[in-house]
């Protein structure tokens, strides 16, 4: 997340991924050492109240305007920008896949999820979501700009799964949160 | 930077966060002079000040609020415990008198409460629906919509005798405002867009930062 301009933003990496995953490692363990069960770690990496989400809500300021996007109006074009953040941010190219019949839920695949390098889960943490941040991260960042989403993981590649696939779906457009004269 | 007054950023909710004011830029309007009895401006009490009502003379407008009386500073209309107008004014023995007159600036909280109140002008203007104008949005407002009627944005610039004011209004609802100078360019996209940059990088990446609250700031050199 370093500094960058508008036009190089493709350009990214100028920090070095290994340091970002390793200090997302010791984040993950400190939050396992704090609370003593998964469930409660799973929650405090995306949850309302937790770290992703919390992430979200700035990082989607920061995404605005380095690209100088506007307004979705559609699931697609949220679809392509949320691909587009992922290669801005994490450095990785998510294909976007499996769309609902009504054109408001799909999947995001992943082949190498950065969070997850050299990471492998023990026995006893097999129901811990390693990577759990970044669902609260798109959840945050959707509700700045005025969607809620429901976003969770289908497959993991660290539970032992072909790939990491993430799931997003519409839940419904927060009118009331509107800003005036935005459409 | 030339020509800018000052920059304001609004929350979503309308309250002011941050306010930058180029001092170099404000020319200083005060006058000084000494008066003899008796008094020619004519000085009343208006929104707290004592202020010039008639009697325009030697520079001294009528807006004028009165600074200081032989140096010494006052706000308000009371002086040493003396009313300014009634006792020290109206006072044959007072005089020759020095009064020194000026424009003052804003305070912090008239800008609060000028923010908030462009917030709802704001509002007010996106609720304006008109025809024609410039097609909206980056996926192509396509031409089945420009035909139709479209509803407004709300205001971009607004022009007065002696300033300019532009606004960009973030997606997630931010206003960005910046008060020029009449003499130099109209456009300020890109500069409000490297403030907004500034304010994710420097604001919303300061973990310490809550949102919406007041940005406190150091130092910052525009």
């Amino acid at each position: 997340m370093s500094r960058q301009n508008a036009k190089n933003v493709d350009a990214k990496n100028k920090v070095s991924c290994d340091l970002f995953t390793l200090t997302y490692g010791s984040l993950v363990a400190q939050l396992i050492k704090d609370f003593d069960n998964t469930e409660e770690v799973n929650k405090q990496l995306d949850r309302m109240y937790g770290q992703g989400y919390n992430i979200g809500l700035r990082l989607v300021e920061d995404f605005l305007a380095k690209t100088n996007s506007g307004r979705c109006h559609d699931m697609k074009e949220t679809a392509d920008k949320i691909q587009s953040a992922f290669k801005m941010y994490l450095g990785v190219n998510p294909s976007v896949a499996n769309w609902s019949a009504a054109n408001d839920e799909f999947s995001l695949l992943i082949d190498s999820n950065p969070l997850a390098e050299y990471v492998e889960l023990p026995d006893h943490l097999s129901q811990l979501k390693y990577s759990n941040v970044i669902p609260g991260v798109i959840r945050g960042a959707l509700e700045m700009v005025q969607i809620e989403v429901q976003v969770w993981f289908v497959q993991d590649f660290l539970k032992g799964d072909a790939t990491t696939e993430l799931r997003i779906k519409f839940i419904r457009k927060l009118e009331d949160a509107l800003p005036a004269g935005e459409d | 930077m030339p020509g800018i007054y000052s920059v304001y950023i609004i929350s979503r909710s309308g309250g002011l966060i941050f306010n930058y004011d180029c001092d170099h830029n404000f020319v200083s309007s005060e006058v000084e002079k000494t008066f003899s009895y008796p008094l020619d401006v004519k000085l009343d009490y208006v929104h707290q000040k004592v202020t010039v009502t008639f009697g325009q003379r030697d520079g001294i407008r009528v807006g004028y609020a009165l600074l200081a009386i032989n140096g010494q500073p006052i706000g308000g209309r009371k002086l040493d415990d003396k009313d300014v107008i009634d006792d020290i004014l109206a006072n044959e023995d007072n005089y020759p008198i020095n009064l020194k007159f000026g424009l003052q600036r804003l305070t912090t909280n008239e800008k609060i409460v000028l923010s908030s109140m462009f917030h709802s002008l704001y509002a007010i203007a996106a609720l304006q629906i008109c025809n024609k104008g410039r097609p909206i949005g980056s996926t192509g407002a396509a031409a089945g919509e420009r035909q139709g009627f479209l509803k407004s944005s709300g205001i971009e610039i607004m022009e007065t005798n002696n300033f300019r004011l532009n606004c960009l209004q973030t997606t997630t609802g931010v206003k960005f405002l910046i008060v020029s100078d009449l003499t130099v360019p109209a456009n300020k996209d890109i500069l409000l867009r490297k403030i907004y940059e500034l304010y994710t990088d420097y604001a919303l990446k300061n973990p310490f930062y809550s949102l919406d609250m007041p940005i406190r700031f150091v130092s910052l050199s525009l």
